[in-house]
């Protein structure tokens, strides 16, 4: 039975496709978004994560280290990244949660288990599940099996996707997912590129492909002010959106630098450091450029 | 709509005067019971007493004013009860000393206290009664703090009342009673002199109604006469006819109905104290054929309408709830005595009940923002998604307003107690979250029953802790028990004997009410009371069902999970370690603290290790308690609410195995504990769901929202259909707590109570307390913005 790695699962999300959702984040993305907010989606294997404002200084997590990666600095314990395997022994000992694994492997049945505990709720609300990370697609096999047992279950599902993959596999995934939640940030490859670290090529291929198979999709456009909040790239997105055949909205994000903390959980340093958000005076701006073109769009999700 | 000016004047009367302390009532009592009166029968005494009363308190008839008449003297005056218990001057003390909810005593009205009232009731007030009557053992129980008792400051009440006063003058009543008395069988019926005498009183009681109005008329007339505002005079003049007219006779219109069942109110809630004051019920219904007619007629517009609703709301405003003796003076601190208005709902024949008036009403709730009265929203499944839409925008503005309340759940706990099914859909709830036959029943509360303190001294071998003293069963060594059912089997039996001495305590409070102070006015709204020519108190009621208030049940399924988890399936942990831990309040012990709270399956996380266990505890409960009978005919069930007693409760059991310190509150109602419920509001619903709450009489829910998450239109929609999904796994009732900023700055300083706060960061929501400062900051700034 294929296994999964899973980060997080979010029960009661509104904000991620019709009615009351859980969303699950899987682990592993090939972008590395400067904004992102979810870095410990990023790799693909599990990580530890220390939130050191909860440490009792007790000590335990140091005896139970196999590779000596943590020490004592006065009352908090120092953790060496370097030296840590993320094997979650200090996790099992650490008692105040200071130190949680960021990853956790589940089974096809375990994860669908877990999914299956909201059903009333989307029953009532035409609500699902939502796929998110990380980049869902990077797990295609154990994501396919996941999709096909909901399936199976009449639960609605969503993916939240880059697009950054494979077609063959996204082809194979796309059967069998009811709403796509696609996400496009820049439309000029270099800048692309510079940003997330690979070109937007295959990411608006993919999404003219699910559109000419006639997917429901609502493409979602994080707004960073000073990298992608431009009149051109906005007036690109939106020519690009309304020559595709099929689309259910737009939905404009705010950047928020909300992930700050969990950059620092992971001893990572946070590549966008004096942006802020921008005003919702600006959002209806940019909204409007895009319904120029005929789109429907949404501020949030 | 706007507020008129009028509403806004009194609106600001309402809220800026003070409260004080009406000594009217206990002097004219105190004057009546002086009299000699000759030898007559309690009831007649209690109606004469009553009448008394209706004929010489003070008649109050406000600037502005459409709806009449004030419990007090004026308004925000607050009467006293010293036939049910007699403040000492010390109490009067502490009243107006407080820090909150203070009342303002008149040095005039401490020398009536002082000299008069003091003197005469000392020692032969109810509550005397009360303690003087009960057992060693109850008393033990009693101050150790397993249960408290409702009727030793207040009378029996958490009453509302059905429609029948729009249809029935009290003329009619009369004629209802005149039927009653000559239909008594005196050949054959040995109770058929007391039933006349409670007739009697009871006839003697709606002439006094009646008369109150009148004088309420003549003061009108002459206010009238004096008025130089053409306006004003004309608005006296109404008030002089309306109140000619009713409560003698049905009411023709709206301001007629509304001033009817103000009148109706002022009896009840001057004959004596009743808990949670008096409540209308069903509010929507009974009023929405005056509103048809009268728009239809063209007598009636909609604002008029509105502001004469206002205007009865400002009246459930002015009346603070009875200020409290002894301990209670000092700790009860709310002004607030919980009438409740239902809405929505069902009909008799089954269909919703959502009709204009409804949404009227709300509206009414949102533009006043009062304490009082509280408002509830019940919904069927067949109510409309726009009636609890708009209870959502209402809720959303933060003020606790309306709690939504499941009708189908209400009127099956109904139906399996044995109501017919027209008297269940009929009814509602009342006071916090109980349920009831509105104008049927006799629905007491009886304290509530502190579990986790059972639990301590089961674990203590039958003593309390705080005291020492041995006060309940020896159900054998903890530290022996070989499983965990041993345990749970003897906390069963700890919990059986405490629920015993509690019943039967109450079962003689029930009969001292009955015997000593009869309540001839309300006993002729209730049904059967007239019919069967007995007491409110006495049984008369079609229904008479008593309630015990279960409280802490979230602490008592953690503790339980905590021990079978840690001591008996993994064996983390001894029983002796697991008590010596307590003992030391975890002084010592951080790491097994950090263990308990943080490693140990905890209810509200959809977690069926926890949920199980409290399945467990509510099915002892309920066994120990359900099926009892009462003094009235009827019998025990259970219901879970607080109010405010987990605060109480708490502060009498020391730490507890779940991790919670010691005389730290207990669980609220059917809550999970404070910040252990953290997979979010479906879990908590999952959670909660486990529990039957159709075997009960109300269960209470909080959860705790921040605005954000209730910001647009496709939130509030899917705010509904998570309460929606609540009803239909049979919840009860839940409310909403839309945190305000004052809220998320108490969870930054205290991030350990606020763990389950949830607030909406940005493209995805987190717990408050896991995210940054300066990022909490933010959306402090944000919510303020968002919410005034």
């Amino acid at each position: 039975m294929a296994k999964g790695i899973v980060f997080d699962i979010k029960r009661f999300a509104i904000h991620d496709g019709p009615g009351i959702r859980t969303t699950v984040f899987l682990k592993g993305c090939p972008l590395r978004c400067q904004w992102c907010h979810n870095p410990e989606g990023q790799a693909p294997r599990p990580e530890l994560v220390v939130r050191g404002n909860r440490c009792i200084g007790c000590g335990a997590c140091l005896a139970a280290c196999p590779s000596s990666a943590i020490s004592m600095d006065g009352n908090l314990t120092v953790t060496d990244r370097r030296l840590c395997t993320a094997c979650g022994a200090c996790v099992e000992v650490c008692y105040s949660e200071t130190r949680e694994l960021a990853g956790q492997e589940m089974t096809v049945d375990e994860l669908v288990a877990e999914i299956e505990r909201d059903q009333a709720f989307y029953d009532e609300s035409g609500g699902g599940v939502t796929f998110s990370g990380g980049e869902p697609l990077l797990q295609p096999g154990f994501l396919l099996a996941v999709l096909k047992s909901c399936a199976n279950r009449g639960i609605h599902s969503a993916l939240d996707t880059c697009g950054s993959g494979e077609w063959d596999e996204l082809d194979m995934i796309r059967k069998h997912t009811d709403l796509f939640l696609y996400d496009l940030k820049l439309m000029d490859d270099s800048r692309h590129r510079e940003l997330t670290g690979v070109s937007n090529q295959a990411i608006l291929e993919n999404l003219q492909s699910l559109s000419q198979a006639g997917h429901d999709i609502r493409l979602r456009v994080p707004v960073i002010p000073g990298t992608n909040d431009d009149a051109d790239n906005m007036g690109r997105i939106g020519a690009f959106a309304a020559a595709l055949p099929a689309l259910h909205r737009v939905d404009l994000l705010a950047y928020h630098d909300t992930a700050i903390d969990k950059y620092r959980r992971l001893n990572m340093n946070y590549p966008l450091d004096e942006v802020r958000s921008a005003s919702a005076q600006r959002m209806n701006e940019l909204a409007q450029v895009i319904r120029g073109f005929g789109l429907t769009v949404t501020i949030g999700g | 709509m706007p507020v008129s000016e009028r509403v806004d004047r009194l609106r600001q009367r309402s809220l800026e005067s003070p409260s004080t302390l009406s000594i009217e009532r206990a002097q004219l009592t105190t004057k009546f019971y002086k009299q000699d009166t000759g030898p007559v029968s309690a009831p007649i005494r209690r109606a004469l007493a009553f009448k008394y009363l209706m004929e010489h308190k003070t008649v109050y008839i406000g600037d502005d004013e459409l709806i009449v008449g004030e419990k007090g003297h004026a308004p925000r005056a607050a009467p006293t009860y010293p036939e049910i218990c007699c403040h000492s001057l010390e109490d009067l003390d502490i009243l107006e000393s407080r820090d909150n909810v203070s009342f303002q005593v008149s040095p005039e009205s401490r020398e009536v206290q002082e000299q008069t009232i003091i003197p005469f009731w000392r020692g032969k007030t109810i509550r005397d009664l009360i303690f003087q009557e009960m057992a060693p053992q109850w008393k033990a129980a009693y101050e150790a703090g397993v249960f408290t008792e409702f009727m030793e400051q207040r009378s029996p009440g958490h009453t509302a009342l059905d429609g029948k006063i729009y249809r029935k003058g009290m003329v009619d009543f009369k004629g209802d009673i005149r039927q009653s008395l000559d239909d008594l069988d005196f050949l054959n019926d040995a109770e058929a002199y007391d039933k006349q005498e409670q007739l009697r009183a009871m006839d003697i009681c709606a002439d006094a109604l009646i008369h109150f109005a009148q004088r309420h008329a003549k003061k009108a007339q002459g206010l009238a006469l004096e008025e130089s505002d053409p306006r004003r005079k004309a608005e006296l003049e109404r008030i002089a006819q309306t109140c000619s007219h009713v409560p003698a006779h049905a009411p023709r219109d709206l301001w007629e109905a509304l001033q009817y069942y103000w009148f109706v109110h002022l009896g009840v809630t001057t004959e004596l104290n009743p808990w949670d004051a008096f409540s209308p019920g069903r509010l929507d219904q009974h009023l929405y054929p005056f509103y048809v007619q009268g728009l239809e007629v063209g007598t009636l517009t909609l604002s008029q309408a509105e502001e004469l609703l206002q205007c009865l709301w400002i009246k459930f405003n002015n009346q603070p709830a009875p200020p409290k003796v002894g301990v209670t003076a000092a700790e009860s601190n709310t002004y607030n005595d919980f009438a409740q208005i239902n809405l929505g709902g069902l009909r008799g024949d089954g269909s919703h009940g959502v009709n204009d008036v409804t949404y009227l009403i709300l509206d009414v709730v949102e533009e006043m923002r009062l304490l009082q009265p509280s408002s509830s929203v019940h919904v069927s499944k067949k109510s409309p998604d726009r009636f609890l839409k708009r209870a959502a925008e209402v809720i959303r503005a933060g003020f606790g307003q309306p709690s939504v309340f499941n009708s189908d759940v209400v009127v099956q706990e109904m139906l399996r107690v044995g109501k017919s099914i027209l008297d269940a859909r009929d009814g509602g709830t009342s006071g916090c979250v109980e349920t009831g036959a509105f104008g049927k029943e006799n629905y007491n509360l009886s304290g509530y029953l502190n579990m986790p303190k059972v639990l301590e001294i089961t674990l203590n071998g039958g003593v309390d802790l705080r005291t020492g003293r041995s006060v309940g069963l020896q159900t054998g060594d903890p530290t022996q028990f070989g499983s965990f059912e041993e345990l749970f089997a003897a906390y069963n039996r700890q919990l059986n004997h405490f629920v015993e001495i509690k019943v039967r305590g109450n079962n003689v409070i029930e009969r001292l009410y009955a015997k000593y102070l009869p309540v001839p006015f309300l006993s002729l709204l209730i049904d059967d009371c007239i019919a069967r020519g007995r007491d409110y108190h006495d049984g008369g009621a079609r229904y008479n069902t008593t309630y015990i208030q279960g409280v802490g049940i979230g602490t008592m399924a953690d503790a339980l999970t905590a021990i079978r988890w840690h001591a008996f399936d993994r064996q983390a942990l001894s029983m002796e370690e697991l008590l010596a831990m307590l003992r030391d309040d975890f002084r010592g012990h951080e790491r097994l603290l950090q263990m308990l709270l943080n490693k140990t399956p905890k209810y509200g996380n959809d977690d069926d290790y926890a949920d199980d266990l409290m399945v467990a505890v509510f099915d002892a409960y309920f066994d120990a308690i359900d099926g009892r009978k009462n003094m009235r005919g009827g019998r025990y069930h259970v219901n879970l609410l607080p109010t405010t007693v987990h605060v109480y409760f708490g502060s009498v059991v020391g730490a507890t195995p779940d991790g919670r310190k010691a005389g730290k509150p207990l669980s609220e109602g059917v809550s999970p504990v404070q910040g252990a419920d953290r997979r979010g509001p479906t879990a908590v619903i999952k959670s909660v769901a486990k529990m039957d709450h159709v075997r009960t009489g109300g269960t209470l829910l909080n959860q705790k929202f921040s605005p954000q998450l209730l910001g647009d239109e496709e939130s509030l929609d899917k705010f509904v259909s998570l309460i929606r999904t609540y009803f239909k796994l049979d919840g009860h009732h839940v409310q909403f707590n839309v945190v305000d900023a004052r809220t998320l700055r108490a969870a930054q300083e205290h991030p350990e109570e606020h763990r389950d706060l949830i607030v909406r960061v940005a493209g995805y929501s987190d717990y408050f307390c896991d995210i940054g400062r300066a990022l909490q900051d933010e959306i402090i700034a944000r919510t303020e913005h968002q919410v005034f």
